[in-house]
């Protein structure tokens, strides 16, 4: 037996801890995996939803009347794709950043940009 | 057959960029990218001017009947922000060529003429798509493309600036997606117009609630709603000239409009969005954006961050307008998406010239000086483009400007009125600023007269042209508005 609206306790707290370590992490890459963990959470709020226990994949046959809903599916895997493309855009920038200033440290970085403008 | 163009529209930009990939070729990237642009311009006034003859247009992709398949549909209001989007597209394609040779290294500019395309497609898809989910894969396409068109600016700040705006944009895109993840599970679909129709029969409103809160602070990220604007400064100032100037004049404005299509469309006939104080706290927030903005910018050394905390008190005026909720305002807010895109173009694409000329990529405002000697024909489309962002009679800023205090006035909120006034007075300041230094000053010793390139310098003075051409001929700006505002108010035109 689970307790009722696990699955939206579960998301709550992979968002809040993704924005978290979002917010309060000053490394680049740490910031990023907070990011993921973020866009995670979602997959899991338009999943869970969509499964019936006991339900089957909604192919009609005999036997079978209780159907899962595919379309979350379909959406997150689109969702999915999304997060790949912007976790592999940032991880670039970030070594780009790391090239053009030897560091990936916010504090750092700040550091060295007003060094510049000086 | 016209129905057709709709996917076209947006399948054509897509298609460019990985051609332009596979071909890795600059010259030909130039080209592809101005043809697609012009080709999306003469799409665009086909689509729009049968949409304000004879109403909406609607395409149903892989012909799968909406609410089933994805709905492409074109209204008004999307119809008036497809012109917009295409337009300044239009304008920056052909200019794009002098700045990105001058600015980014030979062998990626084919690459950034691709994220372009890329950036066309995806603003032009979230416009014409009417599938909330296929909204936010177009948002994404035109913000990922956006963050890798920024960081090929030229100083190493620009990766920071991109760095930063992936986050956050990331985060409000993220944050639009959870909004439309209950407003699934509430009624079940996602075509918008369907949504609309079944949240009126959902009972259960805490989650239709929660969704109006994560769309609202998702797209006030994406439009840079005060204070949600940290990363527009940064983002404008160090990203690539043609870069900024596009996505000056349109990722904000679609952004607008998306948040338009949610309030107007989907919960507006939602009983108890009318209980909400969701306007009251847009023009609280609009009324800080247009004052602390425009203060932030009388003091700014940077040209181009100058003007991006300008664009972050326009954006004010624009929310202002959607928070009155009357026709009169709605009017101008929906007019100032075109006018301050086109008059916030201009101003970049002439800067776009002067950082050519300076052969520096920075600018501060002591740059400036002396420039209506050394380039006078820029010098002259910055003082136009200027008074338009003031709102001076007979420019296009004043259009909009006088239908929000039109606006305004109908909901009796006169301190209002003293606010767009107060914020118009402030421009004056830093536009004064900027033209004190340029036609003032003296040029520095040994400068020669050296105008901006004539293909830049002719897209520069066509937009700066526009901003008068709207402020006498309104037929198009603010006829397509008030069809568009009176379509969102539920009225028939």
């Amino acid at each position: 037996m689970t307790p009722a609206y696990l699955s939206y306790w579960l998301t709550i707290f992979l968002m809040v801890a993704g924005l978290y370590i979002l917010i309060a992490r000053g490394n680049l890459l740490k910031k990023l995996i907070g990011l993921a963990v973020f866009q995670t959470s979602v997959y899991l709020l338009y999943i869970a939803p969509g499964k019936l226990i006991g339900g089957t994949a909604p192919i009609v046959a005999e036997g079978f009347t209780r159907y899962s809903n595919p379309l979350p599916h379909v959406l997150i895997l689109t969702a999915i794709v999304v997060g790949v493309a912007t976790l592999a855009l940032g991880l670039a920038i970030t070594v780009r950043i790391r090239e053009a200033y030897g560091t990936v440290e916010e504090d750092e970085i700040l550091e060295r940009d007003r060094a510049d403008a000086e | 057959m016209l129905e057709h163009l709709l996917a076209l529209q947006v399948v054509l930009p897509l298609m460019a960029a990985p051609l332009i990939v596979l071909v890795r070729n600059r010259h030909f990237a130039w080209l592809a990218t101005t043809a697609v642009s012009y080709a999306c311009l003469v799409m665009a006034i086909a689509l729009a001017s049968r949409v304000f003859e004879s109403g909406p247009l609607s395409y149903a992709l892989g012909n799968w009947p909406p609410p089933w398949g994805i709905e492409y549909r074109l209204d008004a209001l999307s119809a008036f922000v497809l012109v917009l989007v295409s337009l300044t597209a239009s304008f920056v394609a052909p200019y794009a060529q002098r700045s990105i040779a001058d600015e980014v290294a030979p062998e990626r500019q084919y690459l950034m003429y691709a994220m372009y395309c890329l950036c066309l497609a995806g603003l032009l898809g979230m416009t014409v798509t009417g599938d909330a989910f296929n909204l936010f894969v177009f948002l994404e396409i035109a913000s990922l493309s956006t963050y890798v068109l920024i960081a090929l600016g030229r100083r190493r700040k620009a990766l920071v600036a991109a760095y930063q705006y992936m986050l956050l944009g990331t985060v409000g895109a993220t944050f639009y997606v959870i909004g439309v993840g209950l407003l699934y599970l509430m009624t079940g679909t996602l075509n918008l117009a369907d949504m609309a129709k079944r949240l009126q029969e959902v009972d259960e409103l805490r989650p239709v609630l929660a969704a109006l809160a994560f769309i609202t602070v998702g797209i006030g990220l994406k439009l840079a709603l005060f204070p949600l604007h940290q990363w527009l400064p940064n983002a404008y100032a160090y990203a690539p000239s043609m870069a900024t100037a596009f996505i000056a004049a349109t990722a904000t404005k679609v952004s607008v409009y998306v948040l338009l299509r949610f309030y107007f469309s989907v919960f507006d006939p939602v009983p108890v969005f009318a209980r909400l104080p969701t306007g009251e706290v847009l023009i609280g927030l609009s009324v800080a954006a247009m004052v602390t903005a425009s203060l932030v910018a009388v003091f700014e050394q940077d040209v181009k961050r100058l003007f991006a905390y300008s664009s972050v008190a326009q954006i004010g005026y624009i929310t202002l307008g959607i928070g009155l909720e009357n026709q009169a305002a709605l009017t101008g807010s929906i007019t100032h998406l075109l006018n301050h895109g086109v008059t916030k173009g201009a101003i970049f694409v002439l800067l776009g010239g002067v950082v050519l000329r300076a052969a520096a990529p920075g600018l501060t405002v002591g740059d400036l000086s002396g420039l209506a000697r050394r380039m006078p024909l820029t010098a002259f489309g910055l003082v136009i483009a200027g008074l338009s962002l003031i709102g001076v009679p007979g420019t296009a800023g004043f259009v909009s400007k006088w239908y929000l205090i039109l606006g305004a006035i109908d909901r009796g909120l006169w301190w209002v009125v003293a606010v767009i006034l107060a914020a118009s007075l402030i421009a004056v300041a830093y536009v004064w600023r900027v033209v004190e230094i340029a036609y003032l000053r003296p040029p520095p010793a040994g400068a020669s007269r050296s105008e901006a390139p004539l293909g830049m310098l002719s897209a520069a003075l066509a937009m700066a042209a526009l901003c008068v051409y709207f402020g006498f001929d309104t037929s198009f700006s603010v006829g397509g508005a008030a069809d568009a505002a009176a379509l969102l108010l539920g009225r028939s035109p």
